[in-house]
Formats: structure tokens, C-alpha cells, sequence
């Protein structure tokens, strides 16, 4: 089975954002860069599936030259190669753009079945799977807490609200995940395999190696961007309820609740 | 380009979700604005005999997609359907609630209509005519204003619970239009469906939400806080260490890798206040925190803040709601 993942740099969930001079940019000088957790929900399934069916798992991704570190990371858990698009003029493209791009790249490497998170917790566009499996023109299956394969055909649990749905797509087919790290308890690499990480290939692409140009997918070709950037309200200082016992603050906090904030 | 606003609707189990009356508000503000009508796609299965109750939140005329076939939300059976009805009524900007389907729907018909998307919007703004939308990134930690290029389609999809209903006006009924539009065959499809009869309030539609953390102890002692969400009509939430320590369902888990929620009261117990988690839970419009350290760094985003052993107080604060609402 042809595995690919796709897999995004993201800075680490622990970092404080902080807005550059631009107003539409982030500071990045003193950022952690970590895998996506969401597509290392991807890795960790796509390892799994290699081990039930046999086959390859290559982590497809993009960006400048930091990303290789993250694939390393995803090659150094068991993935056997990659291919990381690092063309300057994808630079600034929107997720349309990327979308492009990876489903172009997606393309040359015959997959059987395409795996990546949901979303990506830097900006939580929520939106690159579903555009893949659309420029594919492949079914695909959205927020999977759960997946089976028997190779011909793949089956995932998707939370909705309220309850859950069951849902099957014949393969070839783009899955994306959601859950939590406690679902899919992606593996730690191994030293070994962290050694073995350094020997594995990792093609890098251009656009014109994918058949496609700036015009198409690059900065010009963007349809939607950020003019600005603005730090979420500041809530005004909280205070802290004093009272003799819990019984006292109890009553304090429903009072305030009541009266000033009316919200029971 | 563009002649209306095109607002899509959720449909499930024979009624439209709250949702889409939110969506549909919010395009009729932006319909005003733009001095446009409205006009809604009701898709599913028995969306044809409501159809027309969309009035009722200012949409002008209704698209209706019903078939047996469209019961369940499946991408590949949704998305031409939809973009179809979109090509026809030529949109200014379309919007769509940002639900589970929602969000999937939206990104998989802007890639068919080779559009872009801003997902989880906040604020629609159109001075000018200019349509901007504002959403939170890196999980609310920060706010981004988006804008679309000139002679791009914007399709904005509305983050639940925070675009304001209209008040309904049941007597107005919009002008409904079938549409047969031939269904692909998917290759993907709905196997199964298991639905939470209890009356649980989804996290992400919660108007309170009671969450516990590592505080708690133990997966037993969420039953102080179900009570006390019960009391008031509000859902259970968690954090991540309770989520991983397996007290609670990963669907559960409020912040940066889990549910990003918005009530009006957040009450989080034993919750210390992991920079992920406050992002999770930042927008909450008040909210209570109650911890027995008094250094926990839920402190700073909580309205009102209580040093407190909760296994005592949050009891305690279960009672007194009850008090107060047996008075009222």
C-alpha cells in the first residue's frame, strides 16, 4: 500500500504569539517548531497501515528548509522518505495555493491512500485535506477518531455534533484526522531510528517539477489574504472572592452572577 | 459580480440546525449592507416542506436540494450539489455555519469553485462594500482580518454561538425553488450514525460550560460538576490531563489541540490554566475559576476567581443555583 502523509511545521502549541512591525505577520525569530500533532496522528496511522498491508509511507510537505528537521522526525518514527516542496514562490500562497501544490505532488507518487490532520494548530485553516481530495477528485473522509483498512476499502468514526457517524470510501481516498494525542498515542522514534533518519531520502521539489507555475498556486495567485492582525481583547482583572467558607463564596458567586453579570 | 448573499444552511433530522438560523442572520446583515436579497440552500432529506420557515430569518428565496439520498452529510454527494445552486444564484459571498460538516463542506466547495475560505469567522464586516472577515488563529491566541481580492468569491463560515440570531418572524416565508440536480455516485458513504439521546449540550453550542481538570482526580468525581452543569443548563467540558489521564472522552477536551469554546459562563475547576488551554477558553464571555492554589494561571482569564478546596465548593455552588433558580 502507497501511504503518503501530509505533514505541516507548526510552531510548538507551548508558543506565546507575538505580532511583527508588519501588523499581519507573526514573530518567528524564537520559535519551536514541531509536526503538526494533527498529521502526527497521520504518521503514527500511516505507520500502522505499512504494517498491516506493507508497502511505503512518504511524508509530503512544504516550506522552507526548518520543515526538513519535522520530517526527519516523521522518517525517524518509521516513515520511509520524503518529499518536501520548497520553492520560494509558494511563499505567501494561500491554502488554495498549497492545496494545489500538495495535490499535484500527491499525484506523482500514485498513493493508494493520501492521510493528514484536520487542521493545523498554527493557522487553524481547517481546509487542506478536503481541498487535496476535491483536486484529486477522490472521496474523502473528514476528523477520523478511528480507522480500519482492509486495502480495498477504509472505514473511520467522525464526531459530529451530538453523536458520531460511521463512514466508508473506496480507496484511493484522502482521510484527515481529528481525536487527541491519547487516541492515536503517536510513537516517540527510536534512537535507531533516529539514526536510520539521517540515510532517508527527502526529494526536494519545485513547482515547475510538479507541472505547475507561480501564476497557478504562488503568491500572485492568491485569492484571500491578512491584511491585519490583533490580540484577542484583554479581559479587565478578575477578583478574587473572599468569604469565611465555601458556603459563603458559593453564595457570593451566584449572587454575582445573578445580579451584575445576569446569567442565571 | 454577484447579485446576493448565498447562505447554507444545516439540515438534520427534519430541522434545521440553530446554526443556520445564525448563518442566516448574519447574511441578512451583510444582504443590507450590500443592498442585495438573501438567498439560502436547504439541503438534506425533507428540507423541501421547511423550506420556506427560512423567511423567518430575513432569507428572500431558498434552494431547496431534498432527497432521500442527502439524509447524511457525505462530501462527494454535498459539495456539486451545493456548487451548483451557487453558480446559478452568482453570490456575492457566500456564507456557512462553521459546524463539524460545515467546516469540511466549505473547504471541499471553495477547492471546486476555486475560492477561498476563511473558516471559524468571528466578525463579517463589509464597510464599503468591501466584504473582511475576522478569525481567531493559533487558537484565539492572536486575531486575523482577512480580505479577498478583487473579483474572488468569498465564502466565510461562521464560528457557533457568536453571530446573533434575529428575532424570527414566523410570518414571513421565503420563495422556495427545487432543485434536481443528478447525484454522483460517491464512493464514500455513511455507515453507521449513533446519536446522544441524552440531551447532552454540544461543547461548541454550550451557552455554560463546567469543566474539570486535573484537579478532579479522578473520572468518578465529574459528578459534582455534570450536577452542577446540569443545574444550569450547561454542558461538561475538561482539559487535556484529564482527557489523557482517560477521566474523560477526547470530544470533551477544550484548547489549543481539543475544542476552542465560547459561552457566556465558564466555570473550570481544577483547571491550572495551560497557555493551551486558555486559548481554548479565552473568549468565554465570564468566567469563573476555582482552584485551591492560588498562583494557578487560570486566575488571570477568570472574572471571578475562587481559592477553594472545589470538592467542597463546587457543591456547595450547585446548591446555591438551585436556590436561586427555585426563587426566580
Amino acid at each position: 500500500m502507497n501511504i503518503v502523509v501530509l505533514l505541516k511545521q507548526t510552531p510548538d502549541t507551548e508558543s506565546v504569539i507575538r505580532i511583527a512591525t508588519d501588523g499581519k505577520s507573526i514573530v518567528t525569530d524564537d520559535l519551536k517548531w514541531i509536526i503538526n500533532p494533527y498529521d502526527e496522528y497521520a504518521v503514527e496511522v500511516a505507520l500502522r497501515l505499512r504494517e498491516q498491508h506493507g508497502g511505503t509511507v512518504v511524508i509530503l510537505s512544504w516550506g522552507p528548509n526548518r520543515v526538513v528537521e519535522s520530517m526527519r522526525t516523521a522518517l525517524a518514527m518509521g516513515a520511509d522518505s520524503g518529499v518536501l516542496i520548497d520553492d520560494p514562490d509558494l511563499e505567501g500562497a494561500d491554502s488554495l495555493g498549497v492545496a494545489k501544490a500538495l495535490a499535484a505532488a500527491a499525484k506523482q507518487l500514485n498513493p493508494d491512500i493520501v492521510l493528514c490532520g484536520s487542521r493545523a494548530v498554527d493557522y487553524d485553516l481547517a481546509q487542506r485535506g478536503a481541498m487535496v481530495a476535491e483536486f484529486l477528485q477522490w472521496p474523502h473522509v473528514a476528523l477520523a477518531i478511528s480507522l480500519e483498512c482492509d486495502g480495498s476499502k477504509v472505514s473511520v468514526d467522525r464526531p459530529i455534533e451530538g453523536g458520531k457517524v460511521s463512514l466508508q470510501a473506496d480507496l484511493p481516498a484522502l482521510v484527515t484526522f481529528g481525536g487527541s494525542h491519547g487516541i492515536w498515542n503517536p510513537r516517540y522514534a527510536s534512537l535507531p531510528g533516529i539514526m536510520k533518519a539521517k540515510k532517508k531520502p527527502i526529494d526536494l521539489k519545485k513547482l515547475s517539477d510538479l507541472g505547475l507555475s507561480a501564476s497557478e498556486c504562488g503568491a500572485q495567485a492568491i485569492k484571500m489574504r491578512i491584511t491585519s492582525l490583533e490580540m484577542p481583547p484583554q479581559r479587565a482583572p478578575g477578583r478574587i472572592v473572599e468569604g469565611a467558607d465555601a458556603a459563603v463564596k458559593a453564595q457570593a458567586v451566584v449572587r454575582e452572577l445573578h445580579e451584575e453579570a445576569k446569567l442565571i | 459580480m454577484g447579485n446576493c448573499v448565498c447562505v447554507i444552511t444545516e439540515f438534520r433530522g427534519g430541522n434545521f440546525r440553530r446554526v443556520s438560523a445564525e448563518a442566516a442572520s448574519e447574511g441578512r446583515r451583510i444582504a443590507d449592507a450590500l443592498g442585495c436579497s438573501l438567498c439560502a440552500v436547504a439541503i438534506g432529506s425533507g428540507t423541501g416542506a421547511k423550506a420556506a420557515d427560512l423567511g423567518a430569518y430575513g432569507v428572500d428565496k431558498v434552494y431547496a436540494a431534498d432527497d432521500p439520498l442527502l439524509e447524511y452529510y457525505v462530501a462527494e454527494t454535498y459539495v456539486p450539489v451545493i456548487a451548483e445552486i451557487v453558480k446559478k444564484c452568482d453570490p456575492s459571498v457566500v456564507i456557512l455555519p462553521a459546524s463539524v460538516d460545515g467546516k469540511d463542506l466549505g473547504a471541499r466547495l471553495a477547492a471546486r469553485l476555486d475560492a477561498s475560505l476563511a473558516q471559524d469567522c468571528i466578525q463579517i464586516s463589509c464597510e464599503g462594500g468591501t466584504i473582511k472577515a475576522k478569525r481567531p488563529i493559533f487558537a484565539g491566541k492572536t486575531l486575523a482580518w482577512c480580505q479577498w481580492e478583487a473579483g474572488s468569491l468569498p465564502i466565510i463560515s461562521c464560528r457557533p454561538n457568536v453571530m446573533e440570531c434575529l428575532v424570527p418572524m414566523p410570518d414571513k416565508k421565503a420563495e422556495v425553488e427545487k432543485v434536481d440536480v443528478p447525484l454522483p455516485a460517491p464512493r464514500a458513504k455513511v455507515i453507521g450514525l449513533e446519536l446522544d439521546t441524552s440531551g447532552k449540550v454540544e461543547l461548541t453550542e454550550a451557552g455554560v460550560i463546567v469543566s474539570g481538570g486535573r484537579g478532579m482526580k479522578g473520572p468518578e468525581n465529574f459528578a459534582i460538576l455534570e450536577e452542577l452543569a446540569r443545574s444550569l443548563g450547561g454542558a461538561v467540558g475538561a482539559s487535556r490531563s484529564a482527557v489523557d489521564a482517560g477521566w474523560r472522552p477526547h470530544s470533551d477536551q477544550i484548547g489549543q489541540t481539543g475544542k476552542v469554546v465560547n459561552p457566556n459562563l465558564y466555570i473550570a475547576a481544577g483547571i491550572s490554566g495551560a497557555i493551551q488551554h486558555l486559548a481554548g477558553m479565552g473568549s468565554s464571555k465570564f468566567v469563573v475559576a476555582v482552584n485551591k492554589d492560588p498562583d494557578a494561571p487560570i486566575f488571570s482569564k477568570a472574572d471571578l476567581g475562587v481559592v477553594e478546596d472545589l470538592f467542597t465548593f463546587i457543591p456547595a455552588l450547585t446548591e446555591e443555583v438551585k436556590k436561586m433558580k427555585s426563587t426566580c
